[in-house]
């Protein structure tokens, strides 16, 4: 579904991935893990076309994106819940969520996502008209996951969803994930919390500074002596 | 001691001044919140505005609404024209270059005017009573454009809250990039913003050159009054706008009527200084 081949990026002079090669396949989950600083969100930038790869061929579908700016990339499929959520604070739950159709096709399936996200996330139906700034931690990740459903997209780009959240909420999020992921979503998730992503997710690449250093199915990864000392603290 | 009814009377023109001064100042505020840029020549483009509905009044015999009209169209095709022509190619540099090009925009503007229409001043004259109510006189003319300030604020504010693009335009001031992702396409919503903005400049124009004569220097005379309202309302809050503007408003007409003129515009002035001190945030600053 999704490969990306030979990628090199960075901003300015300083390089953050080199020469990445990666692939997802429809119906899948897939985790990069790594350390901070590893190039982890510059990846998931360079996909959804945030950041421009300087080499390399990004494959969506058959398509090539690149060149491709964020707001054409979100058209051909892809939705990418950024670090730090960035909701629109001042914006209520409910215009959050519209914004997320903001494109013609998805404008046009509005009502429909609406009540499956509401399904997903019935909390977020009860604060529809509450600014989303006053919603929990818990709550305003899950509408950011609410509003990129809401694009209709094929492959989901999440960014360290558990980032600032409480263990109790970690657990839950990943479950809602799941969820997500039953619903017939392809994902892709960059986490720090390497243990609770490994159970989530088929297969997982780790990266560090920039390179991607071992790729493997989820189990056997967590298997690994080195995997397990530096990232999973067993 | 000054007679109350004085007093009452400078503080009803007050918040008649109020209505065209928020109006200029929303638009900037919306200009800036989105696009992150002042246009230091926002009041110039009024004075454009101002002279078209002098010119289509005076000369060409327009009725004062069609040239109104005119001035709204003029106004929203200019804040095209400025994104497209000067901001675009500038949209990614360093904000002291943004603030140089709509800086020598201003004195493009103003000296294009004097070159086309000299520095004559140039007046609407609208043949309406004063009013007289219980012991005020009051100006017909600022009745209406007050009227109408406050129907175009009404009319952005459904606009922001109630249209897809208007929503978008609120997002895109909150997290351009998150809007971005959302597939929206940041140049077509700065585009709108811009020509929303002029659209705004366009009504202003058309409300002060029936209470105020037009020369080629006017973006002078409200252009440091609106920035001054934008920042003490705290830039990019419309809310904020508009509540600086009655109280410079009020200010500057019981401070004229108390002392003189003069003294009312050096004591809002004053005033602004010292809250840029006490609250250098603006008036009501933004939760979250």
């Amino acid at each position: 579904m999704l490969e990306l081949r030979g990628v090199t990026a960075g901003y300015g002079h300083f390089t953050a991935l080199w020469d990445v090669t990666l692939r997802v396949e429809a119906g899948e989950a897939v985790a990069v893990v790594g350390p901070n600083g590893s190039g982890k969100t510059t990846l998931m930038r360079v996909i959804s076309g945030l950041v421009a790869a300087r080499t390399g061929e990004l494959v969506f579908e058959g398509n090539s994106l690149a060149g491709r700016k964020a707001h054409e990339v979100v058209r051909h499929g892809i939705a990418h819940v950024p670090e730090g959520r960035r909701i629109f604070p001042r914006l209520s739950v409910g215009d959050n969520l519209r914004m997320g159709a903001f494109q013609p096709r998805a404008r046009q399936a509005f009502a429909e996502s609406r009540a499956r996200v509401y399904d997903l996330f019935p909390v977020l139906r009860e604060r529809e008209r509450q600014p989303a700034g006053s919603l929990s931690g818990g709550e305003q990740q899950m509408l950011a996951l609410g509003r990129a459903l809401m694009s209709r997209p094929k492959l989901i780009l999440l960014d360290e969803p558990s980032m600032g959240l409480a263990p109790v909420l970690v657990l839950r999020l990943f479950e809602l994930i799941r969820r997500v992921r039953e619903e017939g979503y392809t994902i892709l998730v960059v986490e720090q919390n390497v243990r609770q992503v490994l159970k989530l997710v088929d297969r997982a690449y780790l990266l560090e500074v920039g390179r991607i250093r071992m790729e493997g199915r989820a189990a056997a990864l967590s298997e690994q002596d080195f995997v397990r000392k530096a990232y999973v603290g067993l | 001691m000054i007679d109350p009814i004085f007093l009452l009377e400078a503080a009803v023109n007050g918040i008649l001044l109020s209505g065209v001064l928020a109006l200029l100042a929303l638009g900037l505020n919306l200009i800036f919140g989105v696009v992150d840029i002042v246009w230091i020549a926002y009041v110039d483009l009024v004075m454009v505005c101002m002279y078209l509905v002098y010119f289509l009044v005076m000369i060409y015999g327009w009725p004062l609404w069609l040239a109104g009209l005119a001035s709204v169209a003029l106004g929203a095709l200019l804040g095209l024209g400025v994104h497209l022509l000067i901001i675009t190619p500038i949209l990614g540099s360093a904000p002291v270059n943004q603030l140089l090009a709509t800086g020598g925009l201003l004195f493009f503007l103003q000296s294009f005017a004097t070159f086309l229409w000299t520095t004559d001043h140039r007046t609407v004259r609208l043949a309406l009573p004063i009013l007289e109510v219980g012991g005020m006189f009051l100006s017909f003319v600022r009745l209406i454009a007050f009227a109408i300030s406050l129907l175009a604020m009404i009319g952005l504010w459904v606009f922001l809250r109630r249209t897809y693009i208007g929503t978008a335009i609120r997002a895109v001031s909150q997290d351009r990039e998150a809007m971005a992702l959302m597939g929206a396409d940041p140049q077509r919503v700065y585009l709108v913003t811009s020509a929303v903005g002029g659209a705004m400049a366009g009504v202003a124009g058309a409300l002060l050159i029936i209470q105020y004569s037009v020369h080629p220097f006017f973006g002078a005379a409200f252009g440091p009054l609106t920035f001054m309202i934008c920042v003490l309302g705290g830039l990019g809050n419309m809310v904020g706008a508009f509540v600086a503007s009655v109280v410079m408003s009020e200010i500057i007409s019981i401070g004229g009527v108390v002392i003189s003129t003069e003294m009312g515009y050096v004591i809002a002035f004053v005033v602004f200084i010292v809250m840029m001190f006490v609250r250098p945030g603006g008036l009501l600053v933004r939760r979250g």
